[in-house]
């Protein structure tokens, strides 16, 4: 369905929704998952990011994103600059994905604290985006709703506990994904909400015992 | 959900509403969000459109690529010509902000970043001259994004979709349908203002010098908002089309699916595979884009669907 701010907006800095934009939300939805800016960063780009990036200033927009910027934000001039100073270090590189990726789309190797994640996700026009890959786990996020990302143990009646710690709360789920990576293993599950998801609540998830990772997503307007 | 035109203007005046009242009320209604905020949003978006107009006029320098900047300013400094000052004025402020996007400033994309200097060209301009208030043209963007919706549903209104048409022909009939409404159009006019705007510029193809949102993006801003104006002022005195705007906006969408993938915003053919325009490109330091150009290559069927918008 196409809302009325999708027709007027998104509000952002230029010269494009999708590759300035969309590039801006992938790097801030990659830090979100990741749980702040990066130390440093690899990213990937394949495709039409990767052949006319440098005009739009894809690099600079996912590295503003990476820092924490919206795309509205326009700090996002200077992200260079800025990440130099902050001690964020990104480094582009040119890569092939296949003839079957999104032409824009970008691979991301981030680490925060000793911690690091692989992230693949895309930006499929308009300043929207789609993250496809967590850490080899195949997940659908737009970053246009609050989301919480959750790896846990794949047992019966995982799914069911964390939804409904959250229905508890009054807070109304949008849409379920899981993945996991074999039976009885670990899965990774994405739950988008139609409000954000309180610390509170995410500090109570975080302390099961077949939770093993989770972060909050907040909503990404603009 | 609206689908159509003449599904809009029946189901507002079967609730006895106007066009701009229906969409306020859809959108209230679709997304739980209050008339206050919806209100509040919109006239945000206006401040920044007209900041990024200002922005545009008053910075001389040039984007990084050296392709735009500071010739709306030469052109409005130029003073008026030959049709008088709104007409330099509006051509300035299109090209204006297409010159602040291109700087990496802050926009409005309405509907995309590659036509966000149309409606805001044409209110800012038409504005003071018709003695519009702010609470008006508020109403005017609810009309403009109405016709937004519809266009964006039944065809398309990305470059990369269909074509430039898509894109700033998307722009000026949102802007067409904004200044037909409140002139006091009735809806008949405002569809005949759409309709006229689109006919003029089925076609037109998607042709970005170095894949950039520069050229020829910010002069066809200024030919669509003067595009925009002659098909209200043309609805208002009660000239006719017809074709029925639905049906004229489906033969845009229909255009632009079977429009070869280098016209819609790969940056493969057209202006932007001239010599000239692989030069640019290669100065630009794009030297894939140049090569898929020298073999006149349709690699890039995906990218069709969204390249740069």
């Amino acid at each position: 369905m196409t809302t009325l701010f999708d027709i007027l907006g998104p509000r952002m800095v230029g010269p494009s929704s999708s590759h300035t934009a969309g590039a801006c939300r992938l790097g801030y939805v990659v830090q979100a998952i990741l749980g702040g800016m990066p130390d440093r960063a690899v990213v990937g780009l394949h495709g039409s990011f990767a052949m006319t990036g440098e005009g739009h200033g894809t690099r600079t927009a996912i590295t503003g994103g990476l820092l924490g910027h919206r795309p509205d934000d326009e700090r996002l001039r200077e992200a260079e600059a800025e990440a130099a100073e902050k001690g964020l270090e990104v480094e582009f590189r040119k890569v092939d994905l296949g003839s079957d990726a999104h032409p824009n789309s970008a691979v991301f190797e981030v680490a925060r604290a000793g911690e690091r994640i692989a992230i693949t996700g895309c930006s499929i026009g308009g300043g929207r985006i789609r993250v496809q890959e967590i850490d080899g786990f195949a997940v659908d996020l737009s970053g246009s709703l609050p989301a919480i990302v959750v790896v846990a143990d794949d047992v019966p009646g995982t799914v069911a506990r964390i939804t409904g710690l959250i229905a508890e709360r009054g807070l109304n789920v949008a849409t379920v994904r899981v993945d996991r990576t074999g039976r009885g293993e670990r899965a990774l599950m994405t739950i988008e909400t139609d409000e954000d998801v309180p610390d509170d609540v995410l500090a109570e998830l975080a302390g099961q015992s077949w939770v093993h990772w989770i972060r909050n997503v907040h909503q990404l307007n603009a | 959900m609206i689908r159509s035109f003449a599904d809009w203007f029946e189901q507002a005046g079967s609730d006895g509403i106007g066009l701009a009242e229906f969409v306020e009320r859809r959108e209230v209604k679709e997304t739980g969000a209050s008339r206050e905020a919806i209100r509040r949003r919109i006239e945000d978006a206006l401040a920044v459109m007209r900041q990024a107009v200002q922005e545009g006029l008053e910075e001389s320098g040039t984007s990084p690529s050296g392709l735009t900047g500071g010739r709306s300013g030469r052109l409005a400094g130029d003073g008026p010509r030959l049709l008088g000052e709104g007409f330099t004025a509006m051509l300035s402020h299109a090209i204006a902000t297409l010159e602040t996007n291109a700087r990496m400033g802050l926009i409005m994309a309405t509907p995309t970043a590659g036509a966000a200097g149309v409606v805001p060209a044409v209110l800012f301009t038409l504005a003071p001259v018709r003695g519009w208030s702010d609470e008006q043209l508020v109403d005017a963007m609810l009309v403009a994004g109405g016709a937004g919706i519809i266009i964006a549903e039944r065809a398309s209104i990305a470059g990369a979709g269909g074509g430039c048409q898509a894109e700033t022909g998307s722009a000026a009939a949102m802007a067409a349908a904004a200044v037909t409404w409140l002139e006091g159009g009735s809806d008949a006019q405002v569809a005949t203002a759409v309709a006229l705007t689109i006919q003029g510029m089925l076609g037109l193809i998607c042709d970005p010098v170095a894949g950039l949102v520069e050229i020829p993006c910010a002069y066809r801003n200024a030919s669509a908002a003067v595009n925009a104006v002659a098909s209200a002022e043309m609805a208002l005195a009660g000239l006719d089309f017809p074709i029925p705007v639905d049906e004229v906006v489906d033969v845009m969408g229909d255009v632009g699916t079977k429009m070869d993938v280098r016209f819609r915003e790969t940056a493969l053919g057209g202006l932007a595979a001239t010599p000239a325009g692989q030069e640019i490109a290669a100065r630009a330091g794009m030297t894939e884009l140049v090569q898929l150009q020298r073999k006149g290559s349709t690699r890039g069927e995906g990218s069709a669907r969204f390249g740069p918008s």
